[in-house]
């Protein structure tokens, strides 16, 4: 049988954690074929036609796609299904709310985050907090999976693959789009960054976390992180936070700066290549992971460590 | 509107949770247990519907071990009506607790389902999602603010691009996200008040439910260490180390 990857998309850009999730679909050993849901987003499915070992790609061009909503889209991937025997997406907020759904409208258990695949049917993944990773088998014939994107390399380029267009479902008419607040950047996108600065409740208000982190994300070529605490008093968006229950990061560098390494913080980030810990107690957990630890102020050492790149 | 709460028994957000010698599973005797944080926080939104007089009840419910009651007396502390125990011994997954939230939902007539994202043990994120599909309603998950208008909720989702705002006809299930609201502490007076609330104990097996696990774990064990804990004196000593010894930038 075949295994449905489900792309991840703006419906103008494939988002880069479509090929890690690739990498995952294609060790379940079958061909991969990539759905592209969603409205005007042709130049998507050219991208992800062009991803290595991606047999088809199936497009599903609609106005009632255009927002994702995981009802329509939901719909549309059920009545996909009997050509398939595992559906794939990546662990982010869209494959997160859209995932579930299709297992329970298919009678099947997801496995969630994976991080390996052992064989097609047994999986490991984080638990609590990523304190314990577990290996489970799943007996359900169509396995529904999302996937950890830090935990598998992106696929290469390959061959162009055919594209074929397909109908979307009748709109169940659950849910309506209203709006969005998305935050444009020219920055790199916290979950693809080579090199993450992230800032916590040390920073003390926007105006620091500002004058203090993004002079340092500038020069490095960063995205910028924060830590649940920085989010909820209003320093960061709530896309910045890393964690348990934010972004999962795995950057070559990361750079935590008045973090006091919580588990629910380090379970987002302790997978990055090399990490560095600015923070004025000796005794903080993060300086046990770190890498780099360099006890003092923040407000003297990062505009210091800015000043010295 | 009636609003049912789904609140789940889980090892305490400050434990941190240890894996069993023999990789059976984590080491979960003497560990306190609490209502999962984000449960905490869906309860609380239904209470403050209630006191904003757009709910007429808040049913909180919970599946798992006899032990589960702790859980709900403390929901009915928190301000839920009454509760309901569905006694379920050993690991119940997602699916199947939807399927037993799906027939409480419909024997109660409830408008308004709110769950937690994500129940901090299995870290699954997936019951409220499974609950939507099963009724055949709308979901909004993640959700930082809910407001209720002419049968309508509309909810303001946390995205990965920032935030996402949806509206739903009711009924309909919301999952909450940490921004949502801050859960109040059930007061000595309230934790009184609360034994005498109702509370129904059924078994799984009364709702006609089929809750034998799908997956089956065969190993748990510990995450691969990492070797952290040396420190640099300055600045230049970490700029330094940075370039020549790690080589990152
Ligand atoms: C259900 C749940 C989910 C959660 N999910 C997440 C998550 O996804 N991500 C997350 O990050 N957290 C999460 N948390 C919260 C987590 O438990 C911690 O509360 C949080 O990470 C703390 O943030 P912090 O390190 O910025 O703040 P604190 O723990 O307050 O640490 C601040 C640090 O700054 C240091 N400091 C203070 N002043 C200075 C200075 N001038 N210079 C240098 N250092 C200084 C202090 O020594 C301290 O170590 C979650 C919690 C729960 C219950
Ligand atoms: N055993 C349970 N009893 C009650 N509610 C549950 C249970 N399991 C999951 N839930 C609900 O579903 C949410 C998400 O859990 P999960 O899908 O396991 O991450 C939790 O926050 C609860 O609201």
């Amino acid at each position: 049988m075949t295994t449905l990857l489900i792309a991840e998309h703006d419906n103008e850009v494939l988002n880069a954690q479509t090929a890690h999730a690739l990498t995952a679909a294609r060790a379940l050993g079958q061909p991969v074929h990539i759905l592209v849901a969603g409205a005007g987003c042709a130049a998507v499915a050219d991208a992800a036609a062009r991803l290595e070992g991606v047999e088809r790609v199936l497009l599903a061009d609609d106005a009632s796609l255009a927002a994702q909503l995981a009802e329509p889209v939901s719909a549309l991937i059920v009545g996909l299904a009997e050509r398939y025997d595992a559906v794939v997406a990546a662990a982010t907020t869209t494959g997160k709310n859209l995932l579930p759904r299709v297992a329970a409208l298919l009678d099947v258990m997801q496995v969630s985050d994976i991080v390996t695949v052992v064989s097609p049917s047994t999986f490991k993944r984080p638990v609590y907090a990523g304190n314990a990773i577990e290996t489970v088998e799943t007996s359900d014939t169509i396995r529904v999976l999302t996937v950890r994107t830090t935990a598998f390399d992106a696929a290469g380029a390959g061959e162009a693959a055919p594209i074929d267009t397909v109908p979307a479902a009748a709109d169940p008419g659950l849910s309506r789009h209203v709006s969005d607040e998305v935050a444009r950047s020219e920055r790199p996108e916290l979950a693809a960054a080579r090199i993450v600065v992230s800032g916590g409740r040390a920073l003390g208000s926007k105006e620091k976390f500002d004058a203090l982190m993004l002079p340092l994300a500038d020069k490095l070529g960063a995205a910028i992180g924060a830590s649940r605490a920085a989010v909820d008093a209003g320093y960061a968006p709530n896309d910045w936070q890393v964690g348990q229950t934010g972004k999962v990061v795995a950057p070559d560098l990361y750079i935590a700066c008045g973090i006091s390494g919580a588990i629910q913080h380090l379970a987002g980030m302790k997978d990055a290549k090399v990490i560095v810990a600015i923070n004025s107690d000796p005794n903080a957990p993060i300086f046990a992971l770190a890498d780099y630890g360099l006890v003092g102020d923040i407000f003297t050492l990062v505009p210091e460590l800015t000043e010295a790149l | 509107m009636k609003v049912l709460v789904a609140v789940k028994r889980v090892a305490d957000a400050n434990v941190r949770v240890r894996v069993k010698a023999d990789g059976t599973g984590v080491e979960l005797d003497n560990v306190k247990m609490s209502m999962n944080p984000f449960c905490e926080i869906a309860l609380e939104e239904a209470v403050r519907l209630k006191e904003a007089g757009k709910a007429t009840e808040v049913i909180a419910v919970s599946i798992g071990p006899a032990k589960a009651e702790d859980t709900l007396r403390t929901a009915l502390a928190m301000g839920a009506d009454r509760a309901i125990l569905i006694q379920a011994d050993g690991r119940v997954e997602p699916l199947a607790v939807a399927k037993l939230l799906k027939a409480v939902t419909e024997k109660e007539g409830v408008d308004l389902v709110l769950l937690g994202k994500q129940a901090i043990d299995d870290d699954s994120n997936q019951t409220g999602q499974m609950l939507a599909a099963l009724l055949g309603r709308g979901q909004a998950t993640f959700a930082s603010k809910l407001d209720i208008a002419d049968g309508v909720a509309t909810v303001t989702r946390e995205v990965d691009g920032g935030l996402q705002t949806i509206a739903l006809p009711l009924p309909a299930v919301v999952t909450s996200d940490l921004r949502m609201n801050e859960p109040r502490f059930a007061s000595l007076p309230n934790i009184m008040k609360a034994r005498s609330k109702p509370l129904a104990k059924t078994q799984a097996a009364d709702y006609g439910v089929d809750v034998a696990p799908r997956q089956t774990v065969l190993k748990v064990e510990e995450p691969a260490g990492r070797k952290g804990g040396a420190m640099v004196g300055s600045v230049a000593e970490l700029v330094e180390k940075l370039k020549t010894e790690a080589r990152v930038i």
